[in-house]
C-alpha cells in the first residue's frame, strides 16, 4: 500500500548503527525516513497519510536475510520469487539474498535478470541474487562474475555444492575480488560427509543412520580461512553449526582475518534430538548438532564472533520430505520463524535487542554491501515493526511460504513482525 | 507366571528392542517358549490367528527371516502374502508411503517390513493402521532376531543376567548387533563388542556395550560369543583390506576362543561366510547353537504375531 506519508508513533526505535534505542516517533515520506522525534511530538502535515500507534512495539531497520532459497526458476512447486518474498515480509524481512542452486543454476546474467524481474513484479521484499562460484556449480570452471554483477548479483556461492577443489576456491576468491564481490562459502568436506544423514555420534549410532562428523565442516572452514588469509581477502562462511567452527572463526578474527559468518535459528534453537523418531523435518545440511555445539553458537552470537543470523530458508514439498530419513531432502523453511526464535535469545538475556538487530539487519547489509541497516534521516525507508510480546502458534494454516517443512510446526512462539515497510510502501500489516 | 498381575502387553508395533521394557521382553520370551511345542506336533497348526491377514513386505533379499515369519504366521492359521523388492512397485518408482497406503487399502492386520533404510517402519506407522513388525531396518534394529538370540541364550544358560556376551565383527552396519546390545544389556548381561576399529561406531557405549580394541579382550571369560556376518559387498569401502586379512585377525577360531569360558556358546545370525568371520569347525562344532537360533526364530515370531494381533481378542 503506497502512502504519501506514514507516521510510526510511540514505538521503541532501535537503530544500533546510530546508537539509538529509545521511544520516539518516526515519519516516512516519499520512500525515505523523513524525521525522527520525541515520542508523541510529530504530526503528519498531510491527512492522507497513515498513523500507527506503536506503544510497546519495536521500530527497527528492515531485517535482511542473507541466505534464502527461492527455488525459482525450476522448482516453482516448492516456492517462487513471489511466494518467497511474501513469506519474507510476513517474517519481517525487507530484503533477502537468494542462493543460486536453482534449475538452471544462477550462473548467468539471464537467470539473475529473470529473478530480479520476478521480484520487481511482486514488489514485496527486495531480492539480492547470489551468483554461482562455478559454472553450473560443478566446481570445475569459474562462472561469469562480471556479467552477473552487471545484472545485479551481490555475492557468489556454490551453496549446497561445496567447492571441493582448493585451487578453484583460490581462483574464485581472487577473481571475485576483481569484481568486488563477496564469496560465501558452504564449507563442507564432502569425502567425510557424503551419504551422511545426521550428525555423527551416539545418536546416529542408535538410530542406525550414517553420520556427518562435525570435522567435515571444520576442516573446510579452516581451509577457507587459510585461503582468504593467504590472499588477504574477505570470505563469508555460511550456516555454521559447530563449536569448533565458532572457535576457529573467533581465533581468525582475533588474528586479523577478514572472515565473517552466519548461523541460523535452528542451530541455536535445536539439537540433533529433534530428529527423535526419524522426523525428516529436522533433516538439514549441516545437520543439527549437540547441546554443546548449540551453546557455542549462542556464545558466538553473544560475543560477536558470528556476524549474522540468516535462515537458510529451504522449501521442500512432501514429495521430498515424506520419505525414508536417508532419502529425504535436506533443509527447512525459516523466514517466518526467525524473529520469534531470535527473540528467545533476547528473552534469555543472551542478546540485547540492539544485538539482535545488528545480527539481522546491520551486519547483513554491510557484509553484502547493500542498502539498509539504518534508520537515519534521508535513508530509504526499509522498516520493520516487531511486537515483542505477540504470541502465536506456528501452524501450517498460517504459513505464507508455499512449503511447510519446518521442525517448529505447532510451536508456541512469542515475538512477531507486525508491520513491514519496503521503500516507504507497506507490504505487510498485521497490526491489530 | 512370575509377572505382576497388572502386566499386559500393550504394543501395537514391534519397531525395536529400544521400545520394549524388560517386562515386555520377558513376557515375549515366555510366550515364545509356550509356542515352541506347536512346531513339533505332527499337525503343526493352531487356529489362533485364523482370518488375520499378514503381509511380508521385503525390500531386501531374505531367506531365513521371511520364511520364519511366514511359517510362524501359517502355523497360527493367518493368511500370509509375500511382496519382495523384485516384484514390488519400488522398481517402478513408487514411494514407500504410497506402497504402504495401497496395502493398507486392502486392510491387512500386520505388515512385516524389511527395508535397507533405518526408520522405514517408523515412517509406515505414521501413515497406516496395520501393525508394523520391523524385520530389519538399515543399520538400526532387527528386533525379532534380538529376541530369538535372547531366547536361545536363556535356554542354554538358564538366565541372561550376569552373563558376559561378546559380539565380534561389523558393529557399525549390523542391526542384529544393535538389537542384541540393547536387549542383552537391558536384561542384565554385560555386552562387549570388538572388531576392526573401522567397524565400531561412535557412542556404542550409550547403547549399552563396552567397546574393546582387541577381540581377545572382548572374548575373555565370555559366556556367549557371537560372530556377525561380514557383508562381502562392503569390500568396496576401505573398511578393511581383504576378507583374508579379516579372517586372520578378527575371525572366530578355536584359538580366539581359548580365553572364553569353557562352556561358552557360539552364535551367528546367518548367513555365515564360512572361513571369514567364523571357522567352519566352530560353526559345525558342539558349542555352536546356530541352528537352534533358527528354530527359536519361529517361536519368537509366533509370539510376536500372537501378542500384537491375537492377544487382545
Amino acid at each position: 500500500m503506497r502512502m504519501s506519508m506514514i507516521l510510526l508513533r510511540n514505538g521503541r526505535i532501535i537503530d544500533p548503527v546510530n546508537n539509538i534505542d529509545r521511544q520516539g516517533d518516526l515519519i516516512i515520506s516519499e520512500g525515505s525516513i523523513h524525521e525522527i522525534g520525541e515520542p508523541g511530538t510529530l504530526q503528519l502535515p498531510d491527512p492522507a497519510g497513515a498513523t500507527f500507534d506503536l506503544s510497546g512495539k519495536w521500530v527497527v531497520p528492515g531485517l535482511i536475510d542473507m541466505h534464502v532459497h527461492l527455488r525459482e526458476p525450476g522448482e516453482e512447486y516448492k516456492e517462487t520469487v513471489a511466494s518467497g518474498t511474501k513469506a519474507a515480509v510476513a517474517g519481517g524481512f525487507t530484503a533477502i539474498a537468494c542462493m543460486p542452486n536453482t534449475s538452471p543454476v544462477n550462473d548467468s546474467e539471464a537467470v539473475t535478470s529473470l529473478i530480479l524481474k520476478k521480484a520487481e513484479q511482486t514488489k514485496m521484499a527486495r531480492v539480492y541474487p547470489v551468483g554461482a562460484v562455478s559454472k553450473n556449480s560443478q566446481g570445475t570452471e569459474l562462472a561469469e562474475y562480471g556479467e552477473m554483477k552487471q545484472a545485479g548479483i551481490v555475492a557468489l556461492s556454490d551453496d549446497g555444492r561445496p567447492v571441493a577443489n582448493s585451487q578453484l576456491m583460490r581462483r574464485a576468491l581472487e577473481y571475485s575480488s576483481s569484481h568486488n564481490l563477496l564469496l560465501i562459502s558452504h564449507s563442507e568436506e564432502m569425502s567425510l560427509s557424503e551419504n551422511g544423514a545426521m550428525n555423527e555420534g551416539a545418536l546416529s549410532t542408535r538410530l542406525g543412520l550414517r553420520g556427518i562428523p562435525h570435522i567435515a565442516e571444520e576442516i573446510m572452514v579452516y581451509r577457507d580461512i587459510a585461503l582468504a588469509d593467504y590472499l588477504e581477502l574477505p570470505i563469508h562462511i555460511a550456516h555454521i553449526s559447530t563449536k569448533e567452527t565458532v572457535d576457529l572463526i573467533r581465533r581468525a578474527k582475533k588474528n586479523g582475518s577478514l572472515v565473517t559468518s552466519e548461523t541460523t535459528p535452528h542451530y541455536f534453537s535445536l539439537t540433533e534430538k529433534a530428529i527423535d523418531q526419524y522426523d525428516t523435518r529436522a533433516k538439514m545440511n549441516p545437520p543439527l548438532r549437540t547441546t554443546e555445539d548449540m551453546e557455542a553458537i549462542r556464545e558466538g552470537l553473544r560475543d560477536g564472533t558470528i556476524d549474522a543470523i540468516a535462515t537458510d530458508h529451504a522449501p521442500h514439498s512432501n514429495m521430498e520430505k515424506d520419505l525414508e530419513f536417508q532419502l529425504a531432502a535436506n533443509g527447512i523453511i525459516g523466514l517466518e520463524t526467525s524473529v520469534p526464535l531470535t527473540m528467545n535469545l533476547v528473552r534469555e538475556n543472551i542478546l540485547t535487542p540492539a544485538q539482535m538487530i545488528t545480527l539481522m539487519s546491520v551486519r547483513p547489509a554491510h557484509i553484502l554491501g547493500v542498502k539498509g541497516g539504518s534508520l537515519a534521516e534521508k535513508v530509504t525507508a526499509d522498516v520493520t515493526v516487531i511486537d515483542p510480546e505477540k504470541e502465536f502458534v506456528y501452524s501450517t494454516a498460517s504459513i505464507v511460504s508455499k512449503s511447510s517443512n519446518s521442525p517448529f510446526l505447532d510451536w508456541k512462539m512469542q515475538g512477531k513482525a507486525v508491520l513491514t515497510i519496503v521503500g516507504g510502501d507497506i507490504v505487510f500489516n498485521e497490526l491489530d | 507366571m512370575e509377572m505382576e498381575t497388572e502386566y499386559s502387553f500393550r504394543h501395537k508395533h514391534i519397531l525395536g528392542l529400544e521400545n520394549l521394557s524388560t517386562d515386555d521382553i520377558s513376557f515375549i520370551l515366555q510366550t515364545a517358549e509356550s509356542f515352541r511345542e506347536i512346531s513339533t506336533r505332527p499337525i503343526k497348526k493352531v487356529p489362533i490367528l485364523r482370518g488375520k491377514t499378514i503381509i511380508n513386505l521385503f525390500f531386501e533379499p531374505s531367506t531365513r527371516t521371511r520364511l520364519s515369519f511366514e511359517i510362524a504366521a501359517k502355523r497360527m492359521s493367518a493368511d500370509t502374502f509375500n511382496i519382495s523388492a523384485s516384484t514390488s512397485s519400488a522398481t517402478k518408482g513408487e514411494t514407500l508411503v504410497d506402497t504402504a497406503m495401497n496395502l493398507q487399502a486392502m486392510n491387512p492386520d500386520a505388515i512385516i517390513l524389511r527395508h535397507s533404510h533405518s526408520g522405514s517402519p517408523h515412517l509406515l506407522t505414521k501413515h497406516i493402521n496395520a501393525s508394523i513388525i520391523n524385520a530389519g531396518d538399515g543399520f538400526h534394529e532387527h528386533p525379532s532376531q534380538g529376541l530369538l538370540d535372547l531366547m536361545t541364550v536363556k535356554q542354554k544358560k538358564g538366565t541372561i543376567k550376569g552373563l558376559k556376551i561378546a559380539i565380534i565383527g561389523d558393529i557399525s552396519h549390523s542391526r542384529v548387533a544393535h538389537s542384541n546390545i540393547i536387549g542383552f544389556s537391558k536384561m542384565g548381561a554385560q555386552v562387549f563388542v570388538s572388531g576392526p576399529a573401522t567397524l565400531l561406531p561412535p557412542g556404542i557405549e550409550q547403547l549399552g556395550a563396552t567397546a574393546c580394541r582387541s577381540t581377545e579382550e572382548a572374548i575373555a571369560d565370555a559366556d556367549v560369543v557371537m560372530a556377525l556376518r561380514i557383508q562381502k559387498e562392503r569390500q568396496l569401502d576401505p573398511l578393511f583390506p581383504s576378507l583374508r586379512e579379516y579372517a586372520k585377525f578378527f575371525g572366530i577360531t578355536n584359538k580366539s576362543l581359548e580365553k572364553s569360558k569353557p562352556d561358552a556358546i557360539i552364535m551367528h545370525p546367518g548367513p555365515i561366510n564360512r572361513g571369514v568371520e567364523l571357522d567352519p569347525a566352530i560353526a559345525d562344532g558342539p558349542r555352536s547353537v546356530i541352528l537352534e537360533q533358527v528354530t527359536n526364530g519361529v517361536a519368537v515370531r509366533m509370539a510376536l504375531l500372537y501378542l500384537i494381533l491375537g492377544g487382545s481378542e
